[in-house]
């Protein structure tokens, strides 16, 4: 029976026909009752379990799924990691993000293929450059690496870069995060729900919650597809359905709900080790491991449940792409596909107690939760456990609304995702 | 390319409108006795429904404003009309 992975166990199962893999989680039937059951086998609900375990020794714990593992966001994302924020708050979340992600394999026994080949956000006039420059600044002040780079660098990074004279956008230079990077999703969530397996968890999916149990005005459970579960706190993390839940719970939340695209090209020979994202376009493109040029760019700008992608940002993106990269206009996409987004006023998630007592959210992540996985599970750990925030979280609680502080990172960054 | 029916214009190419806000939402008024909550909730906080709603557009092409009431999970739409007519 092999329960580690490592180069050895690989070589041993080899040996014996691969007879000695286990399940790398169990799927057991709900139990009655349990002290935390986190909403949403995505990324964040799965790290929540992890880390409510690790960091708190709550094993008594379950994740519920209406669908399959990484089914939403985290298996549709193009999985871009950075922490190029401009606010002290976003820094803060999500270069914790970022140094948790950094030694995620190992902790987690998985390889989750993190590779840190670095973003490089392009800019296309002497206004942009000031702009650039001054987001490196903010956050070498805020304590993370950056670079203001010129065009020359850039073009040494990304070779294949559109130079031609009659660039609509041409390169004049960029912002450069060399710790940024990418990893693969479903590993991610996989990682995590084997490790939090590890520790007693229970992954409950194709249960459906359909209501909570409210008892002298508290959140006291979960009705579900497959029948009552009562817990001690209740997390919710089920992104573009945050709406869907909160309604149930008796509430409402700052969140409309979007459809985010992305595509593929079929693979081809390594030709751009790095991610690039245009400012002009405000399409972004890296390639994958296996070769194939992954592409993205902004929301559907229709209100959307329908996991689909409307035509018109195909057409932006992919024009973008071949403004970018002229030589790319010989590739064949191969597929596209969309995600169900949870856009917050000011692009910044909300972590932290709900209107409804015992019911806590992480939420709002929108079109760039993936890099925060690891803090969100992490924080929205914290909160349950102990009721109270963790001090990096506190910003970006529901009150900020209310209050007026905002974490504007549209304005504040100009970057979508 | 969907195409959503402007009731001044007719069906015109969906690129063409901008989504405003849902459609129900009253100002607080008198604008200071409604208190941070209350303006928090008509600034920022959605039904986000999945399924049938009714939203305010804008026809960028026109400049008006209207009612249109739509399926957020088919994109089906049900109708359009003016501002303070009933449809
Ligand atoms: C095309 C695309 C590209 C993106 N690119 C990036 C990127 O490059 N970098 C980045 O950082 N982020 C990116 N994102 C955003 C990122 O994917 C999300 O922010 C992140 O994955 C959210 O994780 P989550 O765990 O909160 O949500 P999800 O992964 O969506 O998980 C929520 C889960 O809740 C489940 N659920 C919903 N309702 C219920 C219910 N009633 N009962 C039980 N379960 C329920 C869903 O089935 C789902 O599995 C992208 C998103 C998309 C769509
Ligand atoms: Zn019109």
């Amino acid at each position: 029976m092999t329960r580690r992975y490592s180069a050895f166990s690989l070589f041993r199962e080899g040996l014996r026909g691969h007879t000695g893999w286990q399940p790398a989680w169990r799927s057991p039937d709900p139990k009655p009752a349990y002290d935390a059951v986190i909403i949403g086998g995505g990324g964040h609900g799965l790290a929540t379990a992890y880390y409510l375990a690790k960091n708190h020794g709550m094993r008594n714990v379950a994740v519920i799924e209406k669908g399959w593992l990484g089914g939403g966001n985290t298996g549709r994302n193009t999985t871009t990691i950075r922490s190029n924020y401009f606010y002290p708050e976003s820094v803060a979340l999500y270069d914790f993000a970022l140094k948790l992600y950094e030694g995620l394999g190992r902790e987690l026994n998985y390889n989750i293929m993190f590779s840190q080949r670095g973003v490089v956000t392009v800019a296309h006039s002497e206004a942009e450059m000031e702009i650039a420059a001054r987001i490196v600044n903010a956050m070498q002040i805020n304590g993370t690496d950056a670079e203001l780079l010129g065009p020359d660098a850039v073009f040494d990074k990304a070779p294949l870069l559109n130079r031609g004279p009659k660039a609509r956008y041409p390169v004049f230079g960029g912002v450069w995060q060399g710790r940024a990077g990418g990893a693969r999703h479903d590993a991610v969530a996989w990682g995590y729900a084997r490790a939090a397996d590890g520790f007693g968890v229970d992954i409950i999916q194709n249960c459906e919650v359909t209501g909570f149990i409210v008892e002298n005005g508290r959140c006291a459970g979960v009705e579900t597809s497959r029948g009552s579960i009562r817990a001690g706190a209740v997390g919710l993390a089920v992104a573009g359905h945050s709406g869907v839940l909160a309604e149930k719970a008796g509430f409402a939340l700052p969140i409309q709900s979007y459809s985010l695209q992305a595509m593929v090209s079929e693979p081809v020979k390594p030709c751009l080790d790095t991610v690039v994202l245009y400012l002009g376009t405000g399409t972004y493109l890296f390639q994958s491991d296996k070769g194939e040029i992954v592409v993205g760019g902004g929301l559907d700008r229709v209100p959307s449940y329908a996991q689909r992608g409307n035509p018109p940002m195909q057409r932006t993106v992919l024009s973008g792409m071949l403004e970018m990269f002229p030589s790319f206009g010989q590739l064949k996409m191969l597929r596209q596909w969309a995600g169900n987004v949870d856009v917050v006023p000011d692009s910044s998630p909300i972590i932290g107690p709900s209107p409804l007592p015992g019911l806590f959210l992480n939420c709002g992540w929108g079109t760039g939760g993936f890099k925060s996985i690891t803090a969100g599970g992490w924080l929205m750990a914290h909160l349950i456990a102990t009721g109270s925030h963790h001090e990096i979280s506190r910003p970006f609680d529901l009150d900020r609304f209310a209050t007026g502080r905002l974490v504007d990172e549209a304005a504040g960054s100009g970057i979508a995702h | 390319m969907q195409r959503f029916p402007c009731p001044f214009c007719g069906p015109r190419d969906e690129t063409e409108f901008h989504f405003a806000a849902e459609a129900g939402k009253t100002r607080p008024e008198p604008a200071g006795e409604g208190g941070a909550e209350r303006w928090a909730e008509y600034l920022h906080l959605k039904k986000n429904p999945k399924g049938p709603t009714r939203e305010i557009w804008v026809h960028t092409t026109c400049g008006e404003f209207f009612l249109m009431e739509r399926d957020t999970l088919t994109h089906q739409v049900a109708g359009s009309s003016a501002l303070g007519v009933q449809s």
